[in-house]
Parts: structure tokens; C-alpha cells; sequence
């Protein structure tokens, strides 16, 4: 192949690398969560939705549950998540497009993925009181 | 309405005078009386001449009965009343004051000497009848209420309700004035009734108007008979303000009617056999035990029967610990309801969207039996006797009073074989019990650190603080920590839901607790102490130790996610589901509200590192004999 004169070896070079580390770089962004193909959203956005909508009226302010199911730590996948949210099929009522877009349902899921994982209750000695 | 008798029959009371000379009396008495001197001779009685009336300025060396005849009695139809309710025996009285009462109040308080009953104030109607339910369900015997027949009865009728839904017995006392040429002008008129108790009869098992000394005995003692029959349920007495006021007839032998109470109604024998049989054949029978555990003999039954059987029990006071607590009516083959409020909610889910469907979570073919004392009671207007659910069998007794009979049949009834079949029932129910212990567990770890602060927190900082005390959960939720054994420790809500119940009863029920020196604790939602946090004055008032922990989520949370659900199904904005459910802006700060009448009092405590320290200051203080409050922010559910 005839290279121009103006990309010059060293343009190639710096082609041939990034070509070469393509993979790599991929692998450090966070991957979505398993069984959905959504970009991640936006999870500052998320706890404000969460809070102006409502969602912690049922599900804890930290998504730990309550009158509503547990939504975090480790929820579902945010196909799921979507899934249930417009057709419940329990107590919850349902949320349309109109309600809350997908879009920000992709947020508030990201919201439910930064709450961390709880300690293990053997470490926490009231949990652990004999009587 | 028969008018007064003016006979002389010995069990009755003559009027001391006419309605005419009384009305020239207190002609004569508005227009200027003599100031009254003490120890002025009691009225004579029946059908006296008019009563003259000496003018102001020195009586000197007049006699006194001439002076102040007509104006003195010390032997008012009330004292009578006083007896009557002593030979009940009535520990305390509640009330809100009320003209309409003032006769029996007088005679309580000095004849009575103030004690059994104790007169106990109260801010608001509905509180004194709020603390009357939550004390019978630790004491077992009704606390008397005392009301004017009108407008305190207005107040006091939510609580009446939830009474009577809770089958709780209440003793209702109503002040009236029937006869209208007694009234004075004004109040007295606006708190006059003809048929007082008429606008809560829906809801009370039985009330009377006495008209004579005589028929208020048989009346009194008759309407606690009744409230003490299965099921029990409140009742009102009316006390004319005439009868209570007006001088008893010398020399009458007016009867203190004797009490019996009935013994209640047991299963019939034939029945009981049945319900063993099927008792003993069932692979995965469930006990659920409804309104049992009001007392420790009904919660020993509990126990003994569920051993017997190797299966497990939910509710009716079983023991949080006992390995065969807990039960799942999905799995099960055989369900015994025992006084089960709502049959039909309990197998049974509806779901609330727009189109409503229901669904049985029954096992196909499984059995329901049902042993209550409501089958022999049942009222139409108010709906609290929920949905209808067909039966297997339906036994109209008692429930505590059948279980002996049943218990012993099952034990008759159990062969070697079904006895290990049990044993290795009872293993399984066990260790399911344990894996959910575990998942309490995990729950609560995830919900440890969180601000606002979860219930899950405060149930475990308390039990730290209260397992090795004589403690009672007077109002509101207990975690699963808690090692619930006695009747006293869990006395269940209101009954008919009716909020602003919490408040009240917690102070009632501490008023039962004190004498055993019991630890009383409440979990105080916010929205219903503010319905009347008079209540809180009471117990400061009359020393009653109580412990109040908050459950401070600033909202009718129920209401907000209605709100929501109301939202969604419109699709319509969700934002403003908290309009006309939250309690902010400001937030109220319950501690400074508690210190305000008298409490010691904390808060808002937001952070759960906090909490352990600040209740074990706050119990310090319940045990010299304070009440206590802990205002606990807390998540919303």
C-alpha cells in the first residue's frame, strides 16, 4: 500500500496502536448490567427522579424496601426493571412512558446500582444479641 | 319516656319536691341566696311545702336548715351511683369534664374518696376512650368512661368504634338532662339528647336511660354483664343529671344488684370431635389465632394445642420464638381460624388496580374451620365483619373456652404413628423458622446505617435495652427480635383503624402497667399523636411511666402512596401525591410538643448511632417514673 506523505510512518504507527488497544479500552468502561443493551444512566439525575417521584415512598430512601420490595442493593436487570415498572403484576400501580421515559428509568436504575452492598450482619453485635 | 315517679315505693326515689317548687327555688336563688355555711341539713324529703328562702345580710342566730332548706343535700341520687360502680369494681374512671356529669364527678371524687375508680383527666373524649380499650386488653376487666351525652359522645365516637371492632368492652357513662324544665338556659340544652346513645348504637352492644335509682342499679351492673359476655364489646349507661343531682329518699332501700358474669359459650361437644379428627388427619394444618392471646391462658392453649399437633400458629399472642410460630395458609391443607377478624383476607389477595381481581391462596381442596364468638353477634350497618368465606365447619363459641375440650380430643385422638409424623413436622416448621431468622438478619444489616433512621434499627437498639426488664409493647410494631411470651407484651392496634388511636392507648394501657411496675413502650407514629397530643399532658399529670419512641416519617405515608397510585392510574403528575399527606413545613418538633406537658424528651434524633444512648437515658428516666419521648426520624415505611 502506498502511504501519503502526510499521515507518515509515525501516523501509522499511532494507528496500528490504537487499533491494537481497541479491546482494552473497551473492557474498562462500565458494562451495562447483564441482559440489557442500554446505555447507562445517569445516576446523580436518578436519586433526584427517585426522590421527586416518589419511588422511596414504597421502596426506602436507599432502596432497601418497605411497604414496596427491595430494590437494592444488586437489583435486577434494568430490563426487568423497565419490564415491571409499566405492567406490575402485584400491588405496585403502573408507571407509563408518560410518567417517567425510559430514558429515566435508565437513570434512576443506575441510582439503585451505586447503593453499596450492606455489611455482613455477623459484624453488626446487636444483630448478633443472645438473650 | 316514662315521666319521674313520684310513688314511694321503697327500691325507688321519690323527687324531693315538685317540678314548681323547685322552679320558685331557683327563682328565689338567682335573685339572691344566703352565702351557704357548712353542715346546713340535708333537704326533707317528698312533696315538701315551697321552699322560702331567707334574703342576704347576717342570718345571726337563724337555724340553718331554715336558712339554707332546699339548697343542701348530702345524700345525692349520685352517692348511690357510686355504690353501684364500687360493687362492679371499676380501677379507674376517664373523662373529659362536662356539667352533665358534675353530680356523679362530686360524688366520686368525695363520697367515693377518689379511689376505685381513680378519676383520671383526659384532654379529649376520644382519648379517654382510647385509653379505656388499650387497658382492658392489659387488665382484662373494662375501665369506666365518663362523657356529656352530646358533644363528648361526638368526640369520644371514633374511638368507640375502634373499640368495637377490636371486640374490646368499654364502660360508657353519659351525662344528660331529659327533662327540659331542667335545663338551664344555653349550653344545657345544646347538651341535651333525647336518646343520647342513638348515634353510636351501630356500634355499642347495648346501652340504657335509667329513670329511677333503683333501674340505675339493675342497668349498670346489666350493661356490664353484657359488655363481659363473648363477644365482647363497649356499652353506654345514660345518668340524668335530675337523677344524679337530686337528694335520695330517706329511708329508702335502694338494691345494689349483684354481678354475674356468664360463663362464656364453648364449642359444642359433637363439633369439637369433628374439628380434632380433621385436626389430627391433616398433613399441614395452620393455626391461625386471630384475637386469642388477650390473656396467658389463651396463649398456654395456643401453646399446648400447636405442640400437640407439631404445627404451627400465627398470631393470637403465640410466642415470636417458639419454633412451631409462623405458619403459610398457601401450604396449608387444614386452616383452624380461631376468632380470625377477616377469614377471607386471610386466604385470600385482591389486587388494587383499576380492575380489581381476587385470587384464593388456597391449596386446592384445602379445609377452613372457624371457631368464634362473633357468629353469635353480628351487626349490619358498619361492614367490619369483612367479605364472606365459605367454611368447612363453623363452630359459634368461644374460642379460649373450646380449646381445653379440643385439645384434649386431639391428644385422645393421636396414635403413635401420627405422633412421629408430628415430630418430624415439627423439625421442618423449625428449621424454616430459622432460615427465617437469617433473612431478618440480612434485612436488617442493609438497613443498619441508614438516616432517616429504620424501624428495623430501633427495633434491635431497644430489645438491646429492654430484654432483661418486665416489658410491654403498649402501641405500634416490635421487631421480630423481640421475644414476644406474655399476654400483656403485644396488645395489638385499634381494630377498626381508626387513627389517632396510638397515643391513647399507649397511655392507657401504661396506666395498667404501673402497678406491676412493667416498662411500657410505644412506637408513636407522628400522624396519629397529633390527632389529640393531649393525651401526653394525662399521662405527665397522673404519672404514668410510658416510653414513646417516635416513628417520625413526616407523612400519612398510607395516604401519600394512594396518592400515587391514584396518579399512575390517571397518568397524571406523581409529584404531587404528598398534597394534603405530609406533615412538613415545618417539621414539628415532638420533643419540644412532649416537654411542653411535662415529658422528658429528645430529638429529632437522625442519626442511629444516636439512638442507643439516647433511649438508655430516656429509660432511666420512665423507671424514677417520667414519661419519656424520643423524637426518631425515621424512613417512610
Amino acid at each position: 500500500m502506498r502511504i501519503s506523505s502526510r499521515v507518515g510512518l509515525a501516523g501509522l504507527f499511532m494507528m496500528a496502536v490504537l487499533i491494537a488497544i481497541a479491546p482494552y479500552a473497551r473492557a474498562q468502561a462500565p458494562a451495562p448490567a447483564s441482559g440489557t443493551s442500554a446505555p447507562a444512566g445517569n445516576a446523580a439525575n436518578g436519586k433526584k427522579l427517585y426522590n421527586d417521584i416518589g419511588c422511596w415512598q414504597c421502596h426506602g430512601y436507599s432502596g432497601q424496601g418497605g411497604a414496596g420490595a427491595k430494590l437494592a442493593p444488586d437489583p435486577i436487570s434494568l430490563a426487568g426493571f423497565t419490564r415491571y415498572i409499566r405492567k406490575p403484576t402485584r400491588a405496585m400501580p403502573p408507571y407509563t412512558a408518560k410518567l417517567v421515559s425510559d430514558a429515566q428509568l435508565a437513570d434512576i436504575y443506575a441510582f439503585l446500582l451505586t447503593i453499596p452492598k450492606p455489611p455482613d450482619p455477623k459484624s453488626i453485635p446487636l444483630l448478633n444479641q443472645t438473650d | 319516656m316514662a315521666k319521674k315517679q313520684q310513688t314511694k315505693s321503697p327500691a325507688t326515689t321519690s323527687p324531693v319536691a315538685t317540678s314548681e317548687e323547685r322552679r320558685s327555688f331557683l327563682k328565689m336563688a338567682a335573685g339572691g341566696a344566703a352565702a351557704l355555711v357548712a353542715g346546713a341539713k340535708a333537704l326533707p324529703a317528698q312533696n315538701a311545702a315551697p321552699v322560702q328562702m331567707a334574703m342576704a345580710s347576717a342570718p345571726a342566730e337563724t337555724d340553718a336548715t331554715d336558712l339554707y332548706e332546699g339548697m343542701i343535700t348530702e345524700h345525692p341520687g349520685a352517692d348511690f351511683m357510686v355504690d353501684v360502680f364500687k360493687s362492679i369494681g371499676f380501677e379507674y374512671i376517664a373523662s373529659n369534664p362536662g356539667s352533665s356529669f358534675r353530680g356523679l364527678q362530686e360524688s366520686f371524687i368525695n363520697y367515693g374518696k377518689n379511689r376505685s375508680p381513680e378519676w383520671i383527666t383526659c384532654c379529649h373524649e376520644e382519648s379517654s376512650v382510647a385509653m379505656a380499650h388499650a387497658y382492658y386488653k392489659i387488665e382484662g376487666k373494662p375501665m369506666m368512661v365518663m362523657a356529656h351525652g352530646t358533644v363528648g359522645l361526638q368526640h369520644a365516637a371514633m374511638a368507640i368504634y375502634n373499640s368495637y371492632v377490636d371486640r374490646v368492652p368499654v364502660y360508657i357513662v353519659l351525662g344528660n338532662t331529659f327533662d327540659a324544665t331542667q335545663r338551664r338556659p344555653g349550653a344545657e340544652w345544646s347538651h341535651s339528647v333525647q336518646d343520647a346513645a342513638s348515634m353510636v348504637r351501630d356500634y355499642v352492644k347495648w346501652d340504657d336511660m335509667p329513670i329511677s335509682l333503683a333501674h340505675f342499679s339493675e342497668s349498670a351492673v346489666r350493661a356490664y354483664k353484657i359488655a363481659m359476655t363473648p363477644p365482647t364489646e363497649p356499652v353506654i349507661i345514660v345518668a340524668d343529671s335530675d337523677l344524679q343531682e337530686r337528694p335520695i329518699e330517706p329511708g329508702a332501700k335502694n338494691r345494689i344488684a349483684r354481678l354475674t358474669l356468664p360463663r362464656p359459650p364453648a364449642g359444642d361437644s359433637g363439633a369439637v370431635q369433628e374439628v380434632a379428627r380433621m385436626l389430627v388427619a391433616a398433613e399441614n394444618p395452620v393455626v391461625l389465632g386471630g384475637r386469642l392471646g388477650r390473656n396467658q391462658n389463651s396463649i398456654n392453649l395456643l401453646v399446648e394445642l400447636a405442640e400437640a399437633l407439631q404445627c404451627p400458629v400465627n398470631g393470637g399472642g403465640f410466642p415470636s420464638r417458639h419454633p412451631l410460630a409462623g405458619g403459610n395458609v398457601r401450604t396449608a391443607d387444614l386452616i383452624l381460624a380461631l376468632e380470625v377478624p377477616d377469614i377471607w383476607g386471610a386466604v385470600n389477595s385482591m389486587t388494587d388496580q383499576l380492575e380489581r381481581t381476587t385470587q384464593s391462596n388456597l391449596k386446592a381442596g384445602a379445609k377452613i374451620i372457624t371457631i368464634a364468638a362473633t357468629d353469635l353477634y353480628t351487626k349490619s350497618n358498619y361492614q367490619d365483619f369483612q367479605r364472606f368465606q365459605d367454611l368447612d365447619l363453623a363452630i359459634a363459641a368461644d374460642a379460649e373456652a373450646t380449646l381445653p375440650s379440643l385439645i384434649e380430643a386431639v391428644k385422645r385422638l393421636t396414635t403413635a404413628d401420627r405422633k412421629n409424623f408430628f415430630a418430624d413436622r415439627g423439625k421442618k416448621i423449625a428449621a424454616s423458622r430459622q432460615a427465617a431468622d437469617e433473612r431478618a438478619r440480612r434485612d436488617a444489616a442493609i438497613e443498619w446505617d441508614l438516616s432517616p433512621i429504620s424501624a428495623s434499627r430501633i427495633n434491635y437498639e431497644l430489645w438491646e435495652q429492654i430484654k432483661n426488664k418486665d416489658w410491654s409493647l403498649v402501641n405500634g410494631g416490635g421487631g421480630g427480635v423481640w421475644n414476644f411470651t406474655k399476654s400483656y407484651q403485644r396488645i395489638g392496634g385499634s381494630g377498626g383503624a381508626g387513627v389517632g388511636y396510638g397515643a391513647p392507648a399507649s397511655v392507657g394501657a401504661a396506666l395498667a402497667n404501673k402497678k406491676y411496675g412493667r416498662l411500657s413502650i410505644s412506637i408513636q407514629n407522628d400522624g396519629d399523636l397529633m390527632y389529640a397530643p393531649g393525651v401526653l399532658w394525662t399521662a405527665a399529670h397522673h404519672r404514668i411511666p410510658l416510653l414513646s419512641v417516635m416513628n417520625n416519617n413526616r407523612a400519612y405515608h398510607q395516604e401519600v402512596m394512594h396518592l400515587q397510585r391514584m396518579a399512575c392510574r390517571h397518568n397524571r403528575d406523581l409529584t404531587t401525591a404528598p398534597i394534603g399527606n405530609v406533615i412538613t413545613d415545618p417539621n414539628i418538633d415532638y420533643a419540644k410538643l412532649a416537654q411542653s406537658m411535662g415529658w422528658y424528651a429528645e430529638g429529632p434524633i437522625t442519626d442511629p448511632k444516636e439512638v442507643g444512648p439516647a433511649l438508655k437515658r430516656a429509660i432511666a428516666q420512665v423507671e424514677k417514673g417520667t414519661p419519656a419521648l424520643l423524637d426518631t426520624v425515621m424512613q417512610p415505611r
